[in-house]
């Protein structure tokens, strides 16, 4: 098989040529060890071919991540040929690469792209110059419009058969090409003479990474020195300096035998756009509308709704298909009204009845029970049954996943415990899978055309000046935005992000922000607890965005954030239409890798609560149990040995600590879990018993600073593709989350007059922030 | 003087790259080389970064690193 590597500048249509040579024969991974993407394809028209797109680079330093993976490839991997992909539109400092690339002495085709462009600009490029000045094949074409790439394919065929040895033309100034013989001559006359050009201009530079490398020994590089330092008084610069200047000195020297340029001066249809989007009064205005659009779309509106169809419908009871028959459900529904519980109670003897809101558990007010109404209720139950309306009866009912599946089961008589596991464990973790993907497919969608658009490098490029003081990027606001509906998006959606360094942090703090299923939750403690005050919803995202600001500054002082400074020295692209296809395919390819990459950590932690909750001890030995028997599960057994933990938070009973491990299935189980435990009908009493202000507040900190959800968790492995990365960030929740409810519970206490040991353990700990805030950048450039 | 005093509508030539390391070499990478002629179009909403036009195309470049770039008008 013939290996081509493609190269190129971001921004240059480099994946919408790998789209395009590729087709579907697309394999999408990482590059070993690292977050940065790694694709690999088959060219369409012969099987023989097979392509690897390198990231995109503008450069061959060794100074960041994607540089250092390409040039590594192209040095340890030997691919047959480079294909060099270069924007005709931005010829000059596309070159740049060029000019690296030839030194490797690889078989190298030179794809000019959007030709289209220029020549609608009426830019002329005079190919047959070009590819004489440059010493290798020079191609036209146009990955968009699908124009050139066979002739490409076909020249990069050519190279590969005919064994041409790439030479570059490009000879550097007097004293460096005798530096550089006298490099090849000391170092490196071992190897091919074609491969030694590249290595000798490396070793000129200082390139750590190469001297490295070859393990040169010390004499040999002092002797190097000394020609380096000549040549660099000669010149008066610096070595990589002078390389750099003399390679754009000869790249002006090419461009101006052969690129014509028509409108000198003129308004180009980018400069056009970005006097509106980056102007100093709408940018901001512009871009909230932006977000406001995405958010609204991806997580309120269509993305929201086919994620709840997912989660209620199809991994829930069931759905009426195309809504037949919902509506005259939904009004047998109203008739039944009240009437199980108004039975209940008078079967009870009671003369009120409540009812309890599924989602938060809210009591409502008693209601007198009057005659008329047990007479009502009783011709209800005549009418529809002692269950109520069944919706399966209405229309065209399609009942879920979970209910097919039970039915099923029921009918071959599967083992209680069996049947629990498939339904409770495997096909609940299934769901959790399947249901966060509709939603991210829609933000996907969104982010891909954004990217590709060229708005996503406006976006940093406006908010740079806040987010780079929390160690953030820009690009940072639309994974915390997309994070106040759903964590997992969030998650995956720091792929935007190129610094690894600010994505990590991203990653790491997205979370923090109260998600859609944390909701319930902060209902739940504000209603029982905090009698249903407002404030405590409010200060939850005080509290998300708090945390998020305090850990980017205290994260970026640290050593593992410390090295390689995402330089933002950015491109600003020009803005262009994406095409349908690659949005697409980018939308697609990130939905399924979060399927594929997080789907099995999901899975797995959704089957180990479920057996933790379901088996247990009761009067009948170790068995499994119902659902209402929680409390003698081994979660609780469990919950009950480790609740110790949080006594210094001020809630240390096993209830809370079950309710918090459950809720790292899915943070709406909190709730579930507290309504079974804290006895069904009276949760709210009971829970505001059990908690005071301050300890219902560190209750409520705790869980929403924590560990997030496996889902979350699973994103987070994925994004961070590093085991190591993804132990940290936990880790770090969940401390973060603890030092905050001890200091706001033991301060919160001091305040209120009791103090105690724990008090100066809260002060310490407040002192530890306040430091850890405060101290000095040591690692700061 | 350096990149860092320009405003918006300035013309200026490269002089010199201070400093060293990745973000010199970055910068060098981008086009910005001694000699070369750039533009200022534009600071950022909030005061920074810079956008700049430089070989025909547009660079943001933070005020912090931009102070690196020795410029002439």
């Amino acid at each position: 098989m013939i290996k081509i590597a493609l190269a190129g500048n971001p921004n240059s249509g480099k994946t919408t040529l790998f789209n395009a040579l590729t087709g579907s024969n697309q394999f999408v991974g990482n590059w070993p060890g690292v977050t940065v993407e790694k694709k690999e394809g088959t060219y369409r028209g012969d099987k023989g071919i097979g392509f690897t797109d390198l990231p995109g680079i503008y450069s061959l330093s060794p100074y960041t991540l994607e540089e250092v993976v390409a040039r590594n490839y192209l040095i340890n991997e030997h691919p047959d040929a480079i294909l060099n992909i270069v924007d005709g539109t931005n010829l000059e400092r596309n070159l740049y690469l060029t000019t690296q690339l030839a030194e490797l002495g690889l078989p190298m085709v030179v794809a000019v792209n959007m030709m289209d462009i220029v020549a609608k600009q009426g830019d002329k490029i005079d190919v047959k110059r070009l590819s004489a000045e440059l010493g290798c094949a020079v191609v036209e074409i146009s990955a968009l419009k699908g124009t050139g790439i066979d002739k490409a394919v076909d020249a990069v065929v050519q190279a590969v058969k005919g064994k041409q040895k790439m030479i570059s033309p490009h000879s550097f100034s007097g004293c460096v090409e005798h530096a550089i013989a006298h490099i090849e001559e000391a170092v490196l006359h071992d190897m091919p003479d074609e491969k030694q050009r590249w290595y000798a201009v490396k070793l000129f530079e200082r390139d750590r990474k190469v001297q490295e490398a070859l393990k040169i020994d010390k004499g040999v590089l002092d002797h190097i020195e000394a020609d380096i330092k000549a040549c660099e008084k000669e010149l008066d610069d610096d070595a990589e300096a002078i390389i750099t200047n003399e390679r754009y000195l000869y790249i002006a020297s090419i461009i101006g035998g052969c690129y014509k340029k028509k409108n000198l001066g003129k308004l180009s249809t980018t400069d056009k756009i970005d006097r509106v989007v980056t102007n100093r009064w709408l940018a901001l205005p512009i871009f909230a509308v932006v977000m406001w659009l995405v958010y609204y779309v991806a997580m309120v509106t269509i993305g929201a709704a086919a994620t709840d169809w997912t989660n209620d419908n199809l991994f829930g009871d069931g759905y009426h298909l195309f809504g037949i028959g919902e509506s005259a459900y939904e009004e047998a529904s109203e008739e039944y009204g009240d009437t199980a519980e108004i039975l209940s109670a008078v079967e009870a003897g009671e003369k009120t009845y409540v009812t309890i809101d599924d989602e938060t558990m809210e009591v409502s007010d008693p209601v007198e029970i009057t005659d008329d109404m047990v007479a009502e209720a009783k011709a209800m139950e005549e009418k529809y049954g002692e269950e109520g309306p069944d919706p399966a009866d209405y229309g065209v009912w399609i009942p879920g996943i979970p209910a097919l599946i039970e039915s099923g089961l029921d009918a071959v008589e599967c083992a209680d415990w069996l049947k629990g596991l498939i339904l409770d464990g495997i096909v609940a973790g299934v769901g959790a899978v399947l249901g966060f993907v509709p939603q991210m497919l829609v933000l996907f969608l969104f982010l891909a055309f954004l990217e590709s658009c060229g708005y996503m490098a406006r976006i940093a490029f406006i908010l740079d000046r806040i987010f780079r003081r929390f160690g953030l990027s820009g690009k940072s606001f639309i994974p915390m935005l997309v994070g106040v509906g759903c964590g997992v998006p969030g998650i995956m959606a720091c792929r935007t992000i190129e610094s690894e360094r600010d994505r990590r942090m991203t990653i790491m703090t997205t979370t923090f922000i109260p998600c859609g299923a944390k909701v319930p939750f902060i209902a739940l403690v504000s209603g029982a607890i905090f009698g249903g005050s407002a404030w405590v919803a409010t200060s939850a995202y005080f509290i998300g965005i708090g945390a998020i600001i305090c850990s980017g500054i205290i994260l970026k002082k640290t050593k593992m954030f410390s090295g390689d400074p995402a330089p933002f020295v950015m491109e600003l692209p020009a803005y262009h239409w994406p095409t349908v296809g690659n949005v697409l395919r980018s939308m697609w390819e990130r939905g399924w890798s979060f399927i594929k990459k997080a789907g099995t950590i999901i899975l797995l932690s959704t089957i180990f609560v479920w057996f933790f909750s379901f088996f247990g001890w009761t009067e009948g030995g170790f068995g499994m149990l119902e659902e209402d028997q929680l409390d003698s599960s081994i979660l609780a057994k469990l919950g009950s040995a480790i609740a110790w933990i949080f006594a210094p938070l001020g809630w240390g009973n096993w209830q809370a600590t079950v309710a918090s491990i459950t809720g790292l299935v899915a943070k709406e189980n909190i709730v579930g879990t507290m309504g079974i435990l804290y006895g069904g009908e009276n949760t709210w009493a009971n829970m505001a018993n059990a908690f005071n202000h301050l300890s219902g507040m560190s209750f409520l900190i705790f869980n929403l600073l924590c560990a997030p959800c496996f889902a979350a968790m699973g994103a987070i492995k994925r994004e961070m593709n590093s085991g190591k990365w993804t132990a940290f960030a936990i880790t770090y929740q969940c401390v973060a989350a603890y030092i905050v409810g001890l200091i706001v519970y033991q301060l919160g206490m001091a305040f209120t007059g009791s103090f105690g040991i724990g008090t100066l353990f809260g002060v310490a700990a407040l002192a530890f922030v306040v430091y850890m805030l405060f101290r000095k950048d040591k690692y700061r450039i | 003087m350096t990149l860092r005093d320009l405003k918006p509508g300035d013309a200026a030539k490269v002089v010199r790259i201070n400093g060293e390391g990745a973000i010199k070499r970055r910068i060098m990478d981008m086009g910005l080389t001694k000699g070369t002629s750039f533009s200022v179009r534009k600071v950022a909403p909030l005061g920074d970064p810079v956008e700049i036009t430089v070989r025909g195309y547009e660079l943001s470049i933070r005020k912090f690193d931009a102070e690196m770039v020795e410029v002439e008008k």
